[in-house]
This record gives structure tokens, sequence and C-alpha cells, in this order.
């Protein structure tokens, strides 16, 4: 097998980017969700994330989450350039913990929804998400 | 003020009293994250719709704070429930300052 110089380059590249990069860009799941929690134990009951295993676009990626008895609801995308996403309120009108909204991901990675119960516990839930086509531009 | 921006919401027209009810939101908005470059490499400044309320007659049912990663067209789905007949109010709030309402009334059935 001869590889010409350019070829070399571009193969070690590709494959020095791919190592290198989840690494630095992935924040951990466990970290994301003490930092919303205040370095709390979060339990994983009570709390239900629907997200597709699989997005062929990271434009729109369709999520929904149920949390019976939460006041909040924080969404977090760890391998986005910015892990926020949302933070659902839920007011005495409403009529249940759940919303569904759509969402951009950059790559594969952990979608992460942690919920602020009544009684001030924590509650976390966590998916991984492929991304065929990631969705924040660049 | 961002360019065709328009407000779509989906409510019943009636309900029982007490009863719990689904209710879709979409509002057409481009939600530029600040992150992508155009054609001269220059970054896109920042643009999108930072929060978003639903309030029954006063009454808060949902707020929403959000970041860049909310996908184009924000699309919002939850539930209220409705103890009396009365005005839904959906507000958006942009990066821009603008403020885009629309307001649903619903009777008892």
């Amino acid at each position: 097998m001869n590889f010409t110089r350019r070829e070399t380059l571009a193969v070690s590249g590709a494959a020095l980017a791919a190592s290198v990069l989840p690494l630095n860009l992935m924040a951990s799941t466990p970290d994301l969700i003490s930092g919303i929690t205040g370095g709390a134990e979060a339990s994983s009951t009570g709390i239900s994330l629907t997200a597709p295993e699989i997005a062929e676009n990271g434009n729109t990626v369709p999520i929904s989450i149920d949390a019976p008895g939460a006041v909040a609801i924080t969404v977090l995308a760890a391998g986005n350039p910015t892990p926020g996403v949302a933070k659902f309120n839920f007011g005495s009108g409403s009529g249940s913990q759940s919303c569904s909204t759509r969402i951009r991901l950059a790559g594969t990675q952990d979608v992460i929804a942690v919920a602020e119960m009544a009684d001030g516990s924590f509650s976390a839930a966590h998916q991984t998400v492929k991304v065929t086509i990631g969705g924040c531009g660049g | 003020m961002a360019k065709g921006v328009k407000p779509r919401v989906k409510v019943p027209k009636t309900a029982a009293a007490g009863e719990t009810i689904t209710i879709k939101t979409l509002i057409s908005h481009k939600m530029e994250t600040g992150r992508r470059k155009d054609g001269d490499g220059n970054v896109i400044p920042r643009s999108i719709i930072n929060r978003f309320t639903c309030d029954f007659n006063g009454n808060s049912v949902v707020d929403v704070n959000m970041e860049p990663a909310i996908s184009v067209n924000p699309y919002f789905q939850f539930e209220a429930t409705v103890p009396e007949a009365g005005e839904f109010t959906f507000t958006w709030y942009d990066d821009d300052g603008s403020v885009y309402e629309k307001k649903k009334a619903i009777k008892l059935a």
C-alpha cells in the first residue's frame, strides 16, 4: 500500500480529530447534573425523558419530558457547544408536568433532563441520541 | 424585529370544568444561534426567542427559558387545567426586545 503525502495527512488528521474532539467537547453527564442540583443526589425515578435513539437530522430532534410533581425541569445536551437547552417552570395552571419540544444537537451525545420536585429533591434522566448530521452550523 | 415571525396556537374551543387540555404552540422564527458564519467568514449574530410564557386568567401555566439549542420555529406542547371559562395568553420574548403575544379564549362545555 502506497500512501501519498496528502492521503497520509488526511487519514492521520481525521483519526486525531476523532480521538481528541469528543473528549474535549463532551462535558460529563454526572458533572452537569450536579451543576443543576448544587451537588445534591438526584434520584433516577419520577422523571421520564423520551428522545429518539437515532436522529437523522440534528437540527430538529423531538424530545418529551414527563415528571409528575415537578416545579421545574432543566434540559441539557452534554455534547453541544453550550450545554443548556431550556428550563421549564410549571405554574399553578399546568395540567401535568410534561412538555414536548424540538431541540438542536451538535452530534451524538447524551440528552439530560433534571427535574426539581416541589419538596426540593431532584430527579434526573438521560438518554444517548445518535446524530447523523449535526445541527449547529459551522 | 426579526422578519416573518408568526405565532400559531392550537387550543380546544371548549372544555369541561376542571378538564386537562393539551395545548400546542409554534412560532416561526429563524433562531440564529450565533455560531454560524456567513459566506465571508463573519459570525452571524445570535437572534433567538429566549423566553416563552403561557398564562390562563393571570395564572402561570408554563414559563420556559430558552437557549440557542432550541430548534428553528420553536414548538411546545404541554397541558393545562381549565377550572373556568377564560383566556389563555401566550407570550414570546425575542432577543431584540420584541414581544409577540397571542390570546385564545376557551368556553366551558
